[in-house]
Formats: C-alpha cells, structure tokens, sequence
C-alpha cells in the first residue's frame, strides 16, 4: 500500500470543501433513509447531475455519503414507526419496535449507532488494507475476464435479490439490450436509432437512471405512500448503558465480519447481510426466544452488519470496476461521467479520487455517529414531514436536474419515458434494478466480448481455456443454473419425506 | 445428525427461511392487492414483443462471423436470451403474485405524470418558474391533499429555493422568466 498516497487522501478529505460535500452527503443519506420512500439509489439517481458542477473528488465524496448515511437513517424509521426507510432496516424492526414499545428506543438507537459505526469503521479498515491488494492483482486482467466478470456481476444482482429471479434475469437482459442503442463502437453502424440524431449518441445513462429509479419511484410513491400518519414514540436515554453494550458488544464483532464479507458480494450487500447477522445471533443465542420481543442483539447486530456491508460493496467498484448493487451503479455512472473508469488502475491512475473516497468514508462515520446520537431528536421531528410536501420538491429536482445535463429538454422527455417505464415495471412485478446496473455494464459486456473474439480468432472456447475468465464463467453457470438445481432437490427431499415416513418421524425432532 | 437424506433443513437455513418469511409478511402489508394472471401475461408478452423486435431489427444490422463480430451479433444474442425468457415466463409466471392491481389512486401517478409533460414542454417556452409553481400546486393540493394555505406557502417557497439555487447557487442558466 502507498502510505503517501493514504496520507494525501487525509490530506484532500479534510479540505474545507470535501469536508462540506462530505457533511451534506451524510445528511442527506440520513435524510432520505429517515423518509420512507426514495431509496439511496433513486437519491444518488437524481443528484446525478450535479456532478457536472463540482469538482469530481467533492461529488464522489458526497454520492458516497448519501448511500452509508442511508444505512444509518433507516434505523431510525425501524425502530419508532415500525416502517423500515430501507430494505436493509427491515430485520432491525423486529426486536428494535420491541423494544421502542418497551420504553427503550433510546437505547435501541443508541446502541445501532454505535453498532454502525464499529461495522462501518472495520469494513473501512478493511477495504483499505485488501482493496490495493485486488486492484494490483486485477491489474493484469484482460478483455476476456472483463467480460465474463461483468456479466457475473449483473446475473449475481439479478439472481441475488429479491422477487422472481427469471423476471430479474429478463430485467438485466433488457439493460444489457438497451445499452446498444445508438453508434457501434466497432463498425460505426447504428443500432435501434430508428433515425433519430439524438439517439445516435446512445441514451445518455443519467437520464436512464434518473427516470427508472427516481421518476419511476416518485411516481410509484404517489400513489402508495399517502394518508398514513404515524407518530412516532417518545425517544429518551439515547444512551446506552454498560450492560447494554456488553450485551451487544458480540453481536457487534460478528455483525462487522459478516457484513464486511457479504458486501464485497456483487447482489449481497447490506440487505443480505443484515438478515444473515441477525440470523447467526439468533442460533448462537441461549435464548433465541428473546429475539423478536426486544433483544438488544437483534438489533445490533443486522445495523453493524449493514453498515459494514455498505462500505465494503466500494470494494469491487473501486478495484474491479464492477458494481456491486443499484447504489454502486450510480457511483459507476457517475465516475463514467467525470471521464474516470473505474477498475483496477484506479488506484495508480487516480489516487487522489481513491484515498479521498475511502477516507472520507472515515470521516463521513464519524459525522453520522454524531449525527446520530445527540441530534437523533431533529431526525425523529423530521419524521412528522408530510410525504405530500417533500414529493412536489423531488420531482422539481428531478426535472430541473436532469435539463441541466445538456441544457436539453428532450432529455427530459426521454426521462420521463423511462420513469414510466420504471413505474410499470414495479406495477407487473419488475425490478428496475437489475435493468440500470446491465445497462451501465452492457458496453464493458459487448465491447469485451467482441474483442476477445478477435484475440482468440474466432473460437469462443478461448474463454474457458483462460484460467481466470475460465474461472469466472464456471461460477457464472453455478449461479444461472442454481435456483433450478435448488428446486429439483427441493422436489427429490419431498419425494424421499413422502416415501418414508416413518423415517421422517424419527429424524424431525426439533434441532433448535 | 448423519443422515444426508433427512428432511429436516438445517437449523441455521431454517432461522433464515422463517426471517426471510416475517420480513416478505412485514413488506406484504403495506403493498397494494396482487394484479393477478392477467398482469403477468401482459408483462411476458411486452418482454417477448421486445426480444422479438430485437432479433429481426438486430439480424439487419448484420450478424457477421464469430471471427469478424458484425454490429447486431451482440444485441442479436441479447435478444434471443430475452425471447427465451420472456416464453419461459409465460409459462411458468402466470401464477406469480407480485404484480400490483391498477386501481382509482394509479390515477395520482398518470396525473403526476402528466404535470412533468406539461413542465418539460412549458419550460422552453415561458421559464421554468410559472410551470414549477403549478406542478407543485397541483401535486400538493390535488395529489397530496394538503390545504390551500400549506400549498400556497411551500409551492413559493420551493420555486424560491430553485430560483436562487440554480441560477445564483449553482449558476447554472435554467430558462427563467424573471
């Protein structure tokens, strides 16, 4: 590791500026994961254009804050209202409700913040330490292993999450379809332009990402989200006491190591984390019957995980140039946009943006732990917010934004189309998600692809003889064909339960 | 516990599985009544329409040899992947229930959408602080039902903010009128 070029991220983070864009990312992070409704993507979607205005480290800096500040917020929903702000808080609502209705939310958020800030401070050590290591030994990576890498990257978001996972895999095929729209970067041929100057250049991937995540989901919003008052609990105590932490303290260790694992997973990340914390504390426990009724554990555990895992999904991002979930994505596209690549010679070609991106991660934590012990109070009142009011304001953003691009309104037309696009999507069961992240890797796919086929004259086997994209595409097959292999052996325990029953009596005895 | 057949899953996969389950329960309550196999059919249908669409456009543009890659060979594989789906989906996702009915409140959405078109085709014309001041007006009054003063006061408030925020804040030259 270049210890000059740690130092100078320090260095860059703590100017005035980069400290300011730092701030009001976590802020907004914190914001927008408090309010239910706009996810970290869809945020991080229609801040997009402000790339364009600031310097490029400051945007980064900030994008990046909106999607761990998220984390943090979303505790807070979970807890009081019962409503998680992300997917990732759902488990955390369990025992922190609980917990809340026994007079404890408090605590509940104290010891989820502090839990946070332990996971999000580890996985940051981490990715500091191993980060270097994968980007050098990335280095020599070629065009067959971007390819089949890439395409790794968007079947393990599509298979990973959650819903149906053929409509998911149909969602990243029509991302990957998408991206060929306009000039071939080959022949100079125009693909699915239908004549349209415009399209000639390829629809620009703000505009696509703006409209699928943050017009889609506002308009989704508008409809669902309205008259549903809630009132949150009485917060005291934010405090926790020593008995509490070192009840926790366990929870804590672990949530950090498996959320700082998981994350690195393309498709894992925060979500899944969460829920495999909290499942270990609830098998390792002596008492798994406190979970749900307000352990302390259950709520430690799943906020450091996904804390953690937020931070580590920079990971692959930074050193592969593969994004890791929708949020990543849009950290993708918005370093595409600053004319930066990302992958494996970033550190060396970039080490400004580097450092500063990952030590502002450790700043950035320690302004939410702050943020979020004493001024927990300001974020509970901010909860009384009527959606109605903020819903006018984050379209206005959304259009306004997306014109300042290019100072063209038909990219507000094509954003509008891709909002509904989005929204229909949502409306049969679609998860858009799947189709940005494809459409952002599409060109990395085809171009990787076509000129492989160049290098190995022709002969497609060339990329499973390579021992690296070799590697890559076997596990590629594993996890296509695994919800299949999964299911047929699903169906022959079935089979074998219904064959010998008297079997099964003896071997069903509970094993919790 | 040797037996490689026995029926019982593993007690860790289990804890996940009944989490997974409480978590999909707890998500369950706040969405709107499943469309049904209608909306499923619809859906594969478009996704085959797509494919479709794409293998004869992309067949066009000229396949080439796998030797010598021609522009549409990428988008023609692409395509018949999505062709494929989109048939196996047809087949196997009719009972599916994670679509969502249309229902009298989609019309909030359709009408929401309809103050961007309206926006995004006034802004040119007149500036975008008259357009802005209505959109809010009606997705406040109309789609968000708050009362005429509250709308009132944030629909000012908001094109003030962007007023100064755009054009002195972030000096980016939005079409304005004033």
């Amino acid at each position: 590791m270049d210890v000059n070029a740690f130092l100078d991220g320090f260095g860059l983070v703590t100017e005035p500026q980069n400290l300011l864009y730092c701030l009001i990312g976590v802020l907004v992070g914190m914001l927008i994961g408090v309010l239910p409704g706009l996810g970290p993507a869809a945020t991080i979607a229609i801040l997009l254009p402000i790339t364009y205005s600031i310097d490029p480290v400051s945007a980064i800096i900030m994008l990046a804050g909106i999607y761990y500040g998220a984390q943090y917020g979303g505790t807070i929903t979970s807890v009081l209202l019962r409503l998680p702000g992300e997917a990732s808080s759902v488990v955390t609502v369990f025992d922190g409700f609980a917990l809340a209705k026994q007079g404890k939310a408090g605590t509940a958020l104290g010891i989820a913040a502090i839990g946070s800030f332990v996971g999000a401070t580890v996985s940051i050590l981490g990715l500091t330490l191993v980060a270097p290591l994968i980007a050098g030994w990335a280095l020599s990576f070629g065009d067959p292993e971007y390819a089949a890498l890439a395409l790794l990257g968007v079947l393990l978001v599509a298979t990973i999450g959650n819903g149906n996972k053929l409509k998911a895999m149909l969602a990243a095929a029509f991302g990957l379809l998408l991206a060929t729209i306009g000039r071939d970067s080959f022949s100079g041929a125009e693909r699915f332009t239908f004549g349209s100057l415009q399209l000639t250049e390829g629809i620009d991937f703000v505009v696509v990402a703006m409209g699928l995540f943050g017009v889609g989901e506002i308009l989704y919003n508008l409809e669902e989200r309205h008259g549903k008052p809630h009132v949150p609990a009485a917060v005291a105590n934010i405090w926790p006491s020593r008995k509490d932490l070192k009840q926790s303290s366990g929870a804590i260790g672990r949530g950090s190591l498996i959320g700082f694992v998981l994350g690195v997973l393309p498709g894992g990340g925060a979500v899944m984390s969460s829920l495999a914390a909290y499942a270990t504390e609830k098998r390792i426990s002596k008492h798994p019957e406190r979970f749900g009724r307000g352990a302390i554990e259950g709520v430690a555990a799943p906020e450091t995980a996904n804390n953690a895992a937020a931070t580590s999904s920079f990971i692959p991002l930074l050193t592969l140039g593969i994004p890791a979930n929708a949020s990543m994505a849009m950290l993708f596209g918005a370093l595409l946009i600053l004319g930066i690549s990302p992958g494996p010679q970033l550190v060396e070609e970039r080490p400004d943006l580097f450092w500063g991106v990952i030590n502002s991660m450790y700043i950035g934590n320690l302004i939410l732990l702050v943020l979020s012990i004493p001024l927990v109070g300001i974020f509970v009142r901010i909860l009384r917010v009527r959606p109605a009011i903020l819903a006018p304001i984050t379209a206005l953003i959304t259009i306004l934004g997306v014109y300042t691009i290019n100072n063209s309104t038909f990219d507000i037309f094509v954003m509008i189309v891709f909002g509904l696009i989005g929204y229909l999507m949502k409306k049969v069961g679609f998860e858009p998600g799947p189709m940005v992240l494809a459409f952002v890797l599409g060109s990395i796919v085809e171009d990787g692809v076509r000129r492989s086929m160049l290098i190995f004259d022709g002969d497609p086997t060339g990329f499973f003889t390579r021992p690296i994209s070799g590697t890559i595409l076997a596990a590629f097959v594993l996890v296509a064909l695994w919800p299949a292999a999964k299911a047929a052996l699903a169906r022959r325990k079935a089979a074998t339960v219904a064959a010998a029953p008297a079997e099964r009596d003896d071997a069903d005895t509970p094993t919790r | 516990m040797s037996d490689e057949r026995t029926p019982t899953p593993e007690p860790g996969q289990d804890i996940l599985a009944e989490i997974q389950a409480e978590v999909a329960h707890e998500l369950e309550e706040e969405r709107p009544p499943a469309g049904g196999p209608a909306y499923q059919v619809v859906g594969a249908l478009v996704a085959l329409v797509v494919g479709l669409g794409g293998v004869v456009l992309s067949y066009g543009y000229g396949l080439g040899s796998p030797r010598q890659p021609g522009p549409g060979l990428w988008p023609f594989v692409v395509s018949i992947a999505i062709t494929l789906m989109a048939v196996a989906l047809l087949v196997v996702g009719r009972t599916l229930t994670d679509s969502e009915k249309v229902t009298r409140s989609s019309v909030l959405p359709a009408v929401g959408l309809l103050t961007f078109i309206v926006l995004a085709l006034l802004m040119p014309v007149i500036g975008f602080e008259i357009p802005s001041l209505l959109l809010c007006v009606v997705w406040l009054r109309f789609l968000g039902g708050e009362s005429w003063r509250s709308t009132i006061i944030t629909s000012i408030l908001t094109v003030a903010a962007f007023y100064f925020l755009f054009l002195y804040g972030l000096r980016i030259p939005l079409p304005h009128l004033f």
